[in-house]
Formats: structure tokens, C-alpha cells, sequence
């Protein structure tokens, strides 16, 4: 008998078949890169699709200009030993050109306004295939999504007219102007990217890990605070030691306080957190159920 | 830790969302917003108890707006195995998401109301878990509740599905009684069934043999890329990637590449920057030949003696997925593996009724959601297998040539 396929080698093997599909289906396909831990996990498993060849497509990063400075730094040292091209759409720019208007307030974000902008770069470069790093178990929406997913010409998503997808058949044939989303990591969950993170080595941005920075918190959660930001009276600033669970735009991108150093340290924090979904709010509570949940959990 | 798929057919009367509910709520896959939710919505709707059910709601609130009710994927690992639900709604309307859920499926929870027995859907699930091939078909015999626990309804449940799955040629099939809302034999045994010596659903899910005999299967390589980097460091690599549809490979084996029947040996199985002495399905690789020979996309690399079926006439168990009926003598375009050529229908030669299991032969016109035994003939000959010996070389889909749309999904069956 051969070695068992492990579910991450499994993942992964599916993954880089998607990711070949797009090479061969598409003529312009791109990567969309956020410099979030899943769209890091993309570029590696680009890299290993197609190695020893370069990455045959472009990477894409939306900037919102509210981007953490080590998020734009690890980018550019990413495309840099990839050796593939970055194009960086500019929200600031459809704002100045007045395809979009900037919110404000409170909770004013450029999150909302990068879908112009998403758009109109995919236009402007005629991309047919934009590969993203969504995965099925984010949200309810996310469940039914294809690998494949057709877009119409205004970019569009049309869940009543999706294209049944069997087998490991993927269908990119599109009419002029349309173009397609595809998913490597649609069956891939949190945990399963965090694990297959500390398998293969992956190098990640510093914000994913414990460090000491300026927050305040809103509506229960903890926000990095930049002098941009308007806060409320009632807001204070303090200097905590937090982590990126998530990394997007700053102003929508909560902290976690944590004292997680290693990958290690986060799949742990990551399976307790299950619990506490479950077994309620106390802390003590919390504590005992994430004691429980970590044995059940096993491995970690 | 291992991956499992496995699809879930049932109306919601079954108690399929509050299986399901159940299994994410007992394996801790919840998260905390999730479940405040399903709380809340339980209260609002005067439920005693968390209404686990609530946890599939996209379901119903997508059948409130009229959307099309479609596959939706759903997740949960225990400490053994991560595993894939495939959740699809059991009407008759939804025959296609059933097919599309089985089809990367390795096992099939058919639910059967403990009260009711086996009806009509009852046949329609098994029938598609028996024409998709999967490995496994669970029967769990739900709200056992509600007929006291009771072993002479289980037996006779039992005795009468026996004789449908000996109809269906199904390959193994497990029986569970449980019930889904309180919790029985779905992770923990229940006391309430003493005379019940089988494993709880849960048990049994995480020890299913995996994609049994895969890997025994003839090895089928389709080719999806070509890998030539044509750089400084790489000036002459060439190697051919693709996923291993079945079988294993190893350096050094004779084999063939179809169409061309060209005949070369492997030299190098790539794993990325690893180099492989074998690979296994479903492992994605990029292999390496002896001889500079024609190799694209589309093409078959297979072992030398373990050559697949070549032939321009096929006869297929279809299941048309789209509004428009299928027109026989068209022009479509044909998806096989990573091949890709015209075909058209010569010929329907019967519809199956998937409620009586019966040929149909009065009418042919094959509409959405039937399933109909056809002739399909192909500008070129395809490399393939019989279905019920490989899922991945024996299945195609059938593409509209005009709005491109994915209109049908074949099986490739014997004359």
C-alpha cells in the first residue's frame, strides 16, 4: 500500500489542478492578491503549479491607500522573488477621477469602493479569469459558489444562472466581455489554510502575529488606530499586544489581542476559538471548553 | 487526518438540515455569530430547544425568494477526517444538483423517515447514488423518536431497502437508526437503542475505507499543461502536467500516449521543486519522458499494456441539466477529462423514470432533470473507461455550443 493522501495533500493537489485549468482555459487570467494570508497561500500554490516555470499570469492588488505599510511591503518582496508582474489598481484614483465617491462618518471604509475599481482594472486589462482566494466556508452565499464562476458583462454574479459544475469538469467558455472568478480554495476551510501554512513553510506578514500597537475599540471590536481615523468621543486609543486574524483594508480589519508568537500558537488559539462559539461567554468557561476542544483536537 | 465527500439528498421533512446541523453542532464547526443566530431565530419562532436546523437556513430563505435551490458545500473535521458535505434538496425538480452533489462524492446519506418508510425519493436517491458510483450508501433511518425506537420498524425499513439496493447494484450499504433532533447514534451511541450493535453515523464516517481501490485502478494521466520554462537555469525542461485521474506512476514505467499511441518511458514525477520516485492518485504532478515526443493538452499518458477504450461512437446514461431540451443531431461541444471535441446526439434510446426505476420508450425528448440512455457520436475518438470502472476517464459533460452553457452530464455505460 502507498502512503494515505493526506486532506491537505488532497486540497492542495486540487487546487493546482484548478489553477493549470486556468492557465489552459483562459488567455488573461490573474491573480488576485490581497497580501492576506489566503492570497499568499494562492501565490505558493501558483508557484508550485508551474515551477520550474514562472507564474504564467499577473498578480492584482486592489489598494485602497489604507493598506498596513507590511502588508505593501511584503507584497512587493513576494512578486520580487516570484518574479511575476504586479499591477495595483488604485481606489485613491477612482476617488480623484470621480468613478467613486469616498464615504464618511464614523465607519467610513474604501472596502465598498474597491469593486469599481476591481472592475474597471479587469476591464482595462481585458482579464477573462481573476483567481481569488474566497473559500466556501467564509459565509452562507460562499456555500453554493462554483470553482468556476461566470461573471456577465457588467461583472456581475447571477446565482439563479450558475453553470452546474460535475466531476473535476470545469467549464471556462464565455461569450465576448464576460469573464469568469475562479476558486482554488473553494473546499479549503480556516483551519485547513492556517495547517497547510505551517507545512509547507509559508512566510507571512508580521501583523499576523503578536505585536504591540496602537487600538481602540468599536462595537466590540478592536480596530488598529491610524490618524486618519475619526474616533468617537467616547473612544480611547491604548497600546495592546494584538494579531491580524484577517488582513484587508484598516479600517475594517479587526484585531485580536493575543499573545500568538508561532503558527503554532494560532491553530491552537484558532481550535480553541471553536468552543467558545459554542459554549457561551464567560471566561472561565471559555478557558475549560478551549482545554477541552484542544484535546479533542488532538494533533495540535 | 484523511478527506471524505459525501452527499446528503433528502427533502426538508426528512430532518436532512437538522442531521446536518447536528453533525456541524456535535464536531464543534460552528462559529459563535452562527450559532447566536440560530438562537435567536429559534426564539423568535417559539423553539424550546436550539432549532439546529436553522443552521442550513440559505436553504429556505432561498426558496422564499424564488432563487433555484442549488448545491451547497458545507465543512466539519473531527480529529480523524475533514469532511465535505455536498447538501443537496431531494425534489424531483432537483434531480441535476442531486447529480451534481454525487458527483464528487464518496458516499450517500440517504435519510428515510422512520414513520413513512421508503417512498418515492427514497428510490430517486439511491438511483443517483447508484448511477454516480459511490461507494457508499448510508441509510439513516431518522426520528426513530417518533416510532418509539422501535426494531421492528428498523428491521422492516431494513428488509425492504435490502431489495432495492440489490436492484441498484449498490456496492455497500450501512444502516443507522437515529434521530437527528436528539442526537442518537449521530456522534453518541444512544441507550435508547440497545438492540442497535452497528456504529454511530459519526463512527462510521470517519472510518470508511477511503477511495477504495483508486490507486489499483490502471494509471490515467490526462494532460492538462505543458511546464517549459525556457529559462537560463531551466533551458530544456519540458514536462507534462496533470492530475492522476487513477492508478500510480512511478519513474522508469513504460507507457503510451494517446491519441498518438506514441510509446516513451518516465523519466522525472515532479512535485514542484521535489522529485518523485511515485505519485498516486489524485496527486497533481508534472512527469517528464524519455523521448521528445508530441504531447498537449488533451492528451492521455497511460501504461504500455493498460491502454482505455478508444472510440468515436458512445453510449452514455445522460442527465440533462438545462431548460432547453436536448437536440438530437446538434452540434455540441463535448468536455472529456481535459480533452475537448464536437458531438452530437444520434440517438435517445430510452428515458429512465428514476421514481419507478423503469425504461421509458414513448417519449424521448429529453428535458431538464431527465435521465435518458443515449448515443452519442464524436468528430474524434475519446481514450476512455466505462464509468462504473473509473469516474474521472468514464464521465464528460455535454456543453451548449452556442451560450456555452454546461447542458448535460454523461456517463460513459457499455453497449
Amino acid at each position: 500500500m502507498s502512503e494515505k493522501i493526506t486532506h491537505l495533500k488532497e486540497l492542495e493537489s486540487e487546487a493546482i489542478f484548478v489553477l493549470r485549468e486556468v492557465a489552459a482555459q483562459f488567455e488573461r487570467p490573474v491573480l488576485l492578491f490581497s497580501g492576506g494570508k489566503d492570497s499568499i497561500v494562492m501565490a505558493h500554490l501558483a508557484y508550485k503549479a508551474f515551477y520550474p516555470a514562472t507564474i504564467p499570469f499577473p498578480f492584482l492588488h486592489i489598494d485602497t491607500g489604507h493598506n498596513f505599510e507590511e502588508t505593501i511591503r511584503f507584497r512587493d518582496e513576494l512578486v520580487a522573488r516570484l518574479g511575476v508582474r504586479l499591477i495595483v489598481g488604485s481606489v485613491q484614483e477612482s476617488i480623484d477621477t470621480g468613478r467613486v465617491v469616498e464615504e464618511t462618518g464614523y465607519n467610513a471604509s474604501r472596502n465598498k469602493l474597491q469593486t469599481v475599481t476591481l472592475l474597471d482594472t479587469l476591464e482595462k486589462y481585458k482579464f477573462d479569469a481573476a483567481l481569488g482566494g474566497a473559500r466556501r466556508d467564509e459565509e452562507k452565499a460562499r456555500a453554493k459558489e462554483r470553482f468556476f464562476s461566470h461573471r456577465d458583462e457588467f461583472g456581475q454574479w447571477d446565482p439563479k444562472n450558475q453553470r452546474p459544475e460535475l466531476w473535476n469538469i470545469f467549464n471556462g467558455k464565455k461569450q465576448q466581455g464576460e469573464h469568469f472568478r475562479v476558486f482554488p480554495l473553494s473546499n479549503w476551510t480556516e483551519m485547513d489554510v492556517w495547517q497547510y501554512i505551517l507545512q509547507e513553510h509559508i512566510a507571512l506578514p508580521s501583523l499576523y502575529f503578536t505585536h504591540e500597537r496602537d487600538v481602540f475599540e468599536r462595537d466590540g471590536i478592536w480596530l488598529a488606530y491610524y490618524p486618519f481615523m475619526k474616533l468617537k468621543p467616547e473612544e480611547k486609543v491604548v497600546r495592546k499586544r494584538v494579531r491580524c486574524r484577517t488582513i484587508g483594508d484598516i479600517t475594517c480589519t479587526g484585531v485580536t489581542v493575543s499573545e500568538a508568537n508561532t503558527l503554532e500558537d494560532i491553530i491552537d488559539e484558532i481550535a480553541a476559538s471553536r468552543v467558545t462559539e459554542r459554549g457561551g461567554r464567560s471566561d472561565d468557561k471559555r478557558s475549560e471548553a478551549s482545554m477541552e476542544d484542544r484535546k479533542k483536537a488532538g494533533y495540535f | 487526518m484523511e478527506l471524505l465527500r459525501f452527499t446528503t439528498a433528502g427533502s426538508v421533512d426528512d430532518g436532512k438540515s437538522t442531521l446536518i446541523g447536528r453533525l456541524l453542532y456535535d464536531s464543534k464547526s460552528i462559529f459563535e455569530d452562527q450559532l447566536e443566530a440560530v438562537k435567536a431565530a429559534s426564539e423568535r419562532l417559539g423553539n424550546e430547544a436550539v432549532n439546529l436546523a436553522l443552521l442550513t437556513d440559505g436553504l429556505r430563505a432561498e426558496r422564499e425568494q424564488g432563487i433555484t435551490i442549488d448545491v451547497a458545500y458545507r465543512y466539519f473535521a473531527t480529529p480523524k477526517r475533514k469532511f465535505i458535505i455536498a447538501d443537496t434538496p431531494g425534489h424531483i425538480e432537483y434531480t441535476r444538483n442531486m447529480v451534481t452533489g454525487a458527483s464528487t462524492a464518496d458516499a450517500a446519506i440517504i435519510l428515510v423517515d422512520a414513520r413513512h418508510g421508503i417512498l418515492e425519493q427514497t428510490k430517486r436517491h439511491s438511483y443517483i447514488a447508484s448511477l454516480l458510483r459511490l461507494d457508499y450508501v448510508i441509510v439513516a433511518i431518522n426520528k426513530m423518536d417518533l416510532v418509539d425506537f422501535s426494531q421492528e420498524v428498523y428491521d422492516n425499513i431494513c428488509r425492504e431497502y435490502a431489495a432495492i439496493a440489490e436492484k441498484l447494484d449498490l456496492r455497500q450499504v450501512y444502516y443507522i437508526p437515529i434521530s437527528a433532533l436528539d442526537g442518537d447514534n449521530v456522534v453518541n451511541r444512544s441507550e435508547r437503542t440497545p438492540w442497535y450493535g452497528g456504529e454511530t453515523l459519526l463512527h462510521l464516517l470517519e472510518t470508511l475505507p477511503l477511495k477504495a481501490g483508486v490507486d489499483e485502478l490502471p494509471m490515467r494521466l490526462p494532460v492538462q499543461y505543458v511546464i517549459r520554462p525556457q529559462s537560463a537555469a531551466f533551458p530544456d525542461y519540458r514536462a507534462y502536467a496533470g492530475r492522476l485521474a487513477s492508478g500510480r506512476l512511478s519513474v522508469g514505467d513504460k507507457v503510451t500516449i494517446l491519441p498518438s499511441l506514441t510509446r516513451s518511458e518516465v523519466t522525472a514525477i515532479d512535485e514542484a521543486a521535489t522529485s518523485l520516485t511515485e505519485a498516486t492518485a489524485p496527486q497533481s504532478v508534472a512527469v517528464s519522458l524519455a523521448d521528445d515526443v508530441d504531447v498537449s493538452r488533451g492528451c492521455m499518458i497511460v501504461k504500455t499494456g493498460e491502454e482505455p477504450r478508444t472510440d468515436s461512437n458512445l453510449t452514455l446514461l445522460l442527465c440533462w441539466l438545462n431548460h432547453k431540451p436536448l437536440a438530437p443531431g446538434v452540434k455540441y461541444i463535448v468536455r472529456h477529462t481535459t480533452d475537448e471535441v464536437i458531438g452530437l446526439v444520434k440517438a435517445v434510446d430510452y428515458k429512465v423514470n428514476i421514481n419507478t426505476l423503469e425504461q421509458e420508450y414513448d417519449d424521448t425528448t429529453v428535458r431538464m432533470n431527465d435521465i435518458a440512455h443515449v448515443r452519442l457520436k464524436t468528430a474524434k475518438p475519446l481514450n476512455f473507461d466505462l464509468y462504473a470502472d473509473n469516474r474521472t476517464t468514464g464521465s464528460l459533460v455535454i456543453i451548449d455550443a452556442a451560450t456555452f452553457e454546461t447542458v448535460g452530464a454523461g456517463m460513459i455505460v457499455a453497449d
